[in-house]
This record gives C-alpha cells, sequence and structure tokens, in this order.
C-alpha cells in the first residue's frame, strides 16, 4: 500500500531526454535507463561487436576511398575504392540502427513516464519477436540486393569519377579521383564526343524507329483479325505470335546468317529472284541498320499484338454501335474509340517497350557485332550506346569512360521509367496512403 | 452487291495481309529447320529442303566428344531452376513484409527498391566482373545465380505486395484469433491465394536465364561452364560457315520445347506483363 505513490513518483521522474542522450552516448545505455536490461545488453554487446570487428575495415576503406592509395605498386586503388564503398554502406546501416536504438530509448522512457506497466518477460519477448518479425522476413532480400545492385551500382557510379584505364590500372599504377573530366572529354575531346554523338544519335533513331514500328504493325494487325469476319482466329494468333515465343539470342543469330554478305539466303535466293545484285548487308552500316530495324519488328511485334488484343477484346460495343447510329467512319471510330481506349490501357507497356529498346544488347551484338567497325573509332557502325559500354569494358578497358556513359544510361532510363511508374497502381496506393 | 463485294475484298485483302505476315515469319524458322537437316556442314551447298535429309548434326550434339551441348543444357536448366527457386522464396517473403507490416525503413525501403528496379544490371557490369572476382565466384554458376537472384528482388517485390494489397487483411486478423504466427499466416493463408503471381514470378525467372546473352559471357569462361545462349554463339562465331548447320540443330532443340511453353501459358505471360506495367 505504501510503495503505490512512491512508484507513481518515480514514473513522473523518469526523463526521456536522458534515455535519449545515453543512448546516443552508447547504444543500449538508455535501455539499461528504462530497466530493459536484456535489450540494453543486446543493444551494446552489437555496438562492442560492430566496433571490434569493422574499425580497423573501415578505418582502412574510409581512408582508402578518398586517397584511392598513395604508392603505386603497394596500393590496390581499385581494391580500396570497393573497401571504402563497403565502409559506407556498413556504416550507412550501422546508422539505422543506432537511430532505432534511440528511438527505442526515447518511446519506451516516454511510455514509463506515463505509467506503463513493464509486461512479463515472455510477453516481452513474444512482443520483440513481433516487432522484428518483418526485419527478418526482408533481411535475407536485402543483404543479396546490397551486393549484388546496389554496391556494383555505387561501385559503377565512382568509376565514371576516376581515370581508370589501361594506362592506369593497378596493381602497376594508381588510379585518381578526376572529378567530371571524363564527362567533359565525352564532349569535349575529338576521339570520344565523335563516337559519342554518333552513338547517342544512332540509339535514339534506333529506339523510336523501331519501337514504334513494332507497335505500330502489332495494333494494325491486333486490328485486322480482331474483324468479326475473319475465321480461324485461335490459328492466326497462335501464329502471329510465334516469334515471341522463340528465345530471341535463337532467331537473332539465324537472322544473322540468313543476312550474311555471301551465303546467307537473303542475298544469295530472295533477292536472286527478284534479280538485284547482293547487298552489303553486315558491311556498310547503312544497310545492317535497315536490317536490325526489320529484325526487331519481326521480334517485338508480336509481343503487342497479344497485348492488343486481349485489350481490343475488352472494349464495350456500346460505344461502336453509338458511333454507328451518328454515321462515323470506320476511321473515326479507330481513331476516336479503338486508339484512345487502347493507348490508354497499354501506356506503361508501351514506355517499357521503348527503354527495352534503348537498352536491347542482344539483337546489336549477337546480329553483327555493333559492327561493321569504323576505323579510328572504339564504337562501331551500329553500336548503341550499352553494346559501346560493352566494349569499352571488355575490348578495351577504358572502364571511366564505360562508367561514365553507363551514367547517362541510367539517367535516360530513370526519366522514362518516372513516366511509366507515375501511372501504376500500388504506386498510387502508397502515395494515397501518405 | 455493291457492298457485298467491298466487304468481300475487304475479307480477301486482310487475309492476304495475314498469309504475307505468316510467310514471312515461318521463312527463317523453316530455313533453319531445313539446314539442321542437310548433310555436311557447307551453308553454300545446304538449302531450305535437304536433298539428303539427315539428323548427323542432332547426333554430333549429343555423340561426339567435342560437343558440350549437353553440358550446356544441364548449366542452362540448373541456373534456370535454382534462380527461380530462389527467387520464389526471396520475393515473397519480402513483399510480405512489405505488405503487411509496419516498420521503421519501410516506406524509403520501398521507394528504394522503386529506384533500383529502374537500372538495367547492365550498368554495372564491371562492378558485378570485379566484386565476383574478389569473392571467388568469377565462372560458377553459383555467382551468376545470385545475380539474377538478386537483380529481380525489387521488380518483383513490388509486383508481388502489389497483389498482396489487394488480398484483405481481415483473413490475416481472423487467423490472428485463432492463434496463427505470422509464418504459419503466410505460409498457410496468404501463399496458396497469391500463387498465380508467384507462378508469373517464377516463370519469368525461369526463362530469363535460358534467353539472356550478356551476364553469362561476363560471368562464365570455361566451355564446360557455358549456358546454351553463350555456349551456341561462341560455337557459331568459332567456325562460322562450318559450324552453322550443327548451330541450326543445337538451336531447334531450344526453341520448340521453349515456344511450346511460351505457347501454352502465353495468357500468363501476357497478364504477368500487364500486372507489372499497370497493376503492379
Amino acid at each position: 500500500m505504501e510503495e503505490q505513490p512512491q512508484s507513481a513518483l518515480r514514473h513522473q521522474t523518469h526523463r526521456p531526454w536522458l534515455a535519449m542522450l545515453l543512448s546516443i552516448l552508447f547504444a543500449g545505455l538508455g535501455q539499461l535507463y528504462n530497466r530493459s536490461y536484456i535489450k540494453g545488453i543486446v543493444f551494446i554487446v552489437i555496438e562492442l561487436a560492430f566496433i571490434i570487428t569493422f574499425a580497423d575495415f573501415i578505418g582502412l576503406g574510409l581512408w582508402g576511398i578518398a586517397t584511392l592509395g598513395t604508392i603505386p605498386k603497394l596500393d590496390h586503388s581499385i581494391f580500396l575504392l570497393v573497401y571504402g564503398i563497403l565502409s559506407l554502406i556498413i556504416l550507412a546501416i550501422a546508422a539505422l540502427i543506432y537511430v532505432i536504438n534511440i528511438r527505442d530509448a526515447k518511446r519506451q522512457a516516454e511510455q514509463i513516464r506515463n505509467g506503463w506497466k513493464r509486461p512479463p518477460l515472455r510477453e516481452a519477448i513474444k512482443q520483440a519477436y513481433m516487432n522484428s518479425f518483418p526485419y527478418l522476413l526482408s533481411v535475407p532480400g536485402f543483404i543479396l540486393l546490397i551486393f549484388v545492385v546496389i554496391f556494383p551500382l555505387l561501385f559503377a557510379i565512382s568509376l565514371a569519377f576516376t581515370n581508370y584505364d589501361l594506362y592506369h590500372s593497378p596493381p602497376r599504377n594508381l588510379v585518381d579521383w578526376v572529378g567530371f573530366d571524363n564527362f567533359v572529354n565525352l564532349v569535349t575531346v575529338p576521339i570520344w564526343n565523335q563516337s559519342f554523338l554518333k552513338v547517342l544519335s544512332w540509339t535514339l533513331v534506333w529506339t523510336i524507329v523501331s519501337t514504334t514500328l513494332q507497335i505500330g504493325l502489332g495494333l494494325f494487325l491486333a486490328v485486322l483479325v480482331n474483324d468479326k469476319r475473319i475465321k480461324f482466329k485461335r490459328l492466326i494468333r497462335t501464329i502471329l505470335i510465334l516469334p515471341w515465343a522463340i528465345p530471341n539470342f535463337v532467331t537473332i543469330m539465324i537472322f544473322s546468317a540468313l543476312f550474311n554478305d555471301q551465303f546467307g539466303a537473303i542475298n544469295r535466293t530472295l533477292l536472286g529472284w527478284l534479280n538485284i545484285d547482293p547487298l552489303p548487308w553486315l558491311t556498310d552500316p547503312l544497310y545492317t541498320k535497315l536490317a536490325l530495324i526489320s529484325i526487331q519488328v519481326w521480334l517485338g511485334f508480336p509481343f503487342l499484338f497479344a497485348l492488343f488484343t486481349g485489350v481490343l477484346q475488352s472494349i464495350s460495343h456500346d460505344a461502336y454501335e453509338a458511333a454507328d447510329v451518328d454515321g462515323g467512319t470506320r476511321w473515326q471510330k479507330f481513331r476516336y474509340i479503338t486508339l484512345p481506349h487502347v493507348l490508354f490501357a497499354t501506356a506503361p507497356l508501351l514506355i517499357i517497350q521503348y527503354t527495352a529498346n534503348f537498352n536491347n544488347f542482344n539483337i546489336i551484338y549477337l546480329f553483327n557485332g555493333g559492327g561493321p567497325a569504323v576505323r579510328g573509332q572504339t564504337a562501331g557502325g551500329t553500336d548503341i550506346l550499352i553494346s559501346w559500354v560493352y566494349k569499352l569494358t571488355f575490348t578495351t578497358n577504358n572502364y571511366n569512360m564505360a562508367a561514365a556513359i553507363s551514367l547517362i544510361i541510367g539517367v535516360i532510363v530513370i526519366v522514362f521509367a518516372f513516366f511509366q511508374f507515375r501511372r501504376t497502381k500500388s504506386f498510387k496506393e502508397e502515395r494515397d496512403q501518405s | 452487291m455493291n457492298h457485298r463485294l467491298k466487304s468481300k475484298l475487304e475479307v480477301a485483302g486482310i487475309y492476304g495481309i495475314i498469309i504475307v505476315m505468316s510467310i514471312i515469319i515461318f521463312y527463317p524458322l523453316a530455313w533453319a529447320l531445313g539446314l539442321s537437316f542437310n548433310t555436311g556442314t557447307s551453308l553454300y551447298s545446304s538449302s531450305i529442303i535437304p536433298k539428303e535429309p539427315t539428323l548427323e548434326h542432332y547426333r554430333w550434339l549429343f555423340t561426339s566428344p567435342e560437343s558440350n551441348y549437353v553440358t550446356w543444357y544441364k548449366n542452362t536448366l540448373i541456373v534456370s531452376s535454382v534462380s527461380c527457386l530462389l527467387s520464389i522464396i526471396f520475393t515473397s517473403m519480402t513483399a510480405y513484409a512489405l505488405s503487411r507490416f509496419q516498420f521503421v525503413g519501410r516506406k524509403s525501403g520501398m521507394y528504394a527498391f522503386l529506384l533500383l528496379q529502374m537500372f538495367p544490371v547492365m550498368m554495372a557490369m564491371v562492378a558485378l566482373y570485379i566484386f565476383l572476382n574478389l569473392i571467388g565466384l568469377l565462372n560458377t554458376l553459383l555467382g551468376l545465380i545470385l545475380i539474377y537472384v538478386g537483380g529481380q528482388i525489387p521488380f518483383n517485390a513490388w509486383l508481388v505486395k502489389g497483389y498482396l494489397d489487394t488480398i484483405s487483411r481481415e483473413l490475416d486478423d481472423a487467423a490472428k484469433i485463432d492463434g496463427a504466427g505470422p509464418i504459419r499466416i503466410f505460409v498457410q493463408i496468404l501463399l496458396p491465394l497469391i500463387t498465380p503471381i508467384l507462378a508469373i514470378v517464377a516463370l519469368t525467372n525461369f526463362m530469363l536465364p535460358i534467353f539472356d546473352f550478356i551476364l553469362p559471357s561476363i560471368i562464365l569462361h570455361d566451355k564446360s561452364k557455358y549456358t546454351l545462349a553463350v555456349g551456341l554463339y561462341n560455337f557459331v562465331t568459332e567456325k562460322y560457315s562450318s559450324n552453322f548447320t550443327v548451330f541450326t540443330a543445337g538451336a531447334i532443340l531450344i526453341a520448340v520445347p521453349i515456344a511450346a511453353i511460351y505457347l501454352f501459358l502465353q495468357k500468363y505471360f501476357i497478364s504477368g506483363l500487364s500486372a507489372g506495367g499497370t497493376k503492379g
């Protein structure tokens, strides 16, 4: 009976700011002040273990990423950069855990001040398990993501600001930070800016022309086959979807042989019938480009055909009947009913088509290796940005330039993706909640 | 009469276009199929309708000691099935956490996913190469699998999370009242309900390693480690004119089963892609 007022007094004097301050000083101290002994000890052990295990590594990493090494042959700049990035990632995770620790200490101290009763141990453990469950679920995926996506991305971004190439390759030489020099060189130094402008403009032409053609052909055929008077719809649709069902590396390599200048069937058989001289499909950039676009349309239209067919079947007949009553022509019906409906329903997917072709490495590389080669340039006549990056990386070892161009690709892709994602449902839901 | 004639001409025109398209679609495929039955290896003397049809190229793929075809097929299937399985596990766990729990870092994690799934994996190919080299997984199938599995998490976690959001939370609450823990709720109640979307995740992740060329060509260096795409490409470019008929035989043996699966399951593929694009 006597204890009641005394403990009530103790609640009121419990200070959240002190708990917070203690937890800032050293993780877990605030929890000890809150008398959550187990939790406090766990936090202290985690922080001690962290300091003991990672202190040296992070010290080396931070020094490494700042200097990229000082003694050639002894310091390996690239490994130092890797250590540095890993250190930054580890520090970020540690900071997150620290913030959780501080918030936890403060929140619990506030609860104690407001007269909260500590649950029995079993209850507390169960609660802790429930609270940490989502983290347990996402940790495996998160760790994999860090190593496979986040770390490589940070590394690639860093490389764009170094001079890592054949002449600055460790362990023989050191790599240095060069700021925006690579980007400046890309647009000012003649050997780079000629290739860059040529490749960039072809990449854009390629993306726009091939994607638009494949969308156009897909829509055209979908509308034709959807006509009431056409029979054998299932068979026709299966045939038209066929190119999409075959792995595209197989078809691209078959086409590469079909278009071969000397023994390809296009030159020998098809043009032979038409009495046209063989055309330099693989040796003249212009013809290679024509061939690439035709092949991509062949490969790409079936998916869009299937997609549009699905959408067309979902348009209600009422709108068309109303148009018939008003005496609308077929073109008007297509222009004002079909087209808006189809485009609205598929817009994000159409944007994906453009992004996919923008980075369509397979067709460029497998058809003709980005060639024909151009004298004095690292980029071939039909290289797009992504296949040029591949060549710069694995053929000429211009890692820094490859990384800088990758970064430009990334920025362009993000702009595309932004428009695509503004329309998706879960994104909207998330925004509505907040 | 005039009206009916016009209609008939139109229908004939449509059939005409469809026939032309069919020829354009079938010609390259028929040409490859024809080549695979030709005798000899020369592209010059071979024709679309073989003079003396033979199965020698198919036999060569499976019996010749020089041929790695069976190994490549096996590697591809290993990479495909393992990365498909791991993808489902990692993705569904992450999506469950994002859809059903409120926790510190949830929102920022989701926006990070959104941002990360926009970057093509290829952008970081140098880094992946150096990283796998560092941890000794370069030139291994495991290294390739890890990259496929990790790379697909951001996109597919959104996809599955969006699907989970449409399932009423009352189900979870009812199970909770009956005393089910979070693991049981997930495995026994939610997992069966999200199988349609998981099937799509499984299908795309099974197909990706079969289709992909660039990643395996960066990571795998030994002939015995190649997947089909890299193996066949290098096989053809090694000795172009003399290997091509054998290549077509190998290509047909991949294309036929894959095409069959695709045509059979096309609805799922297309609904999966549209779900990713519009329903997310």
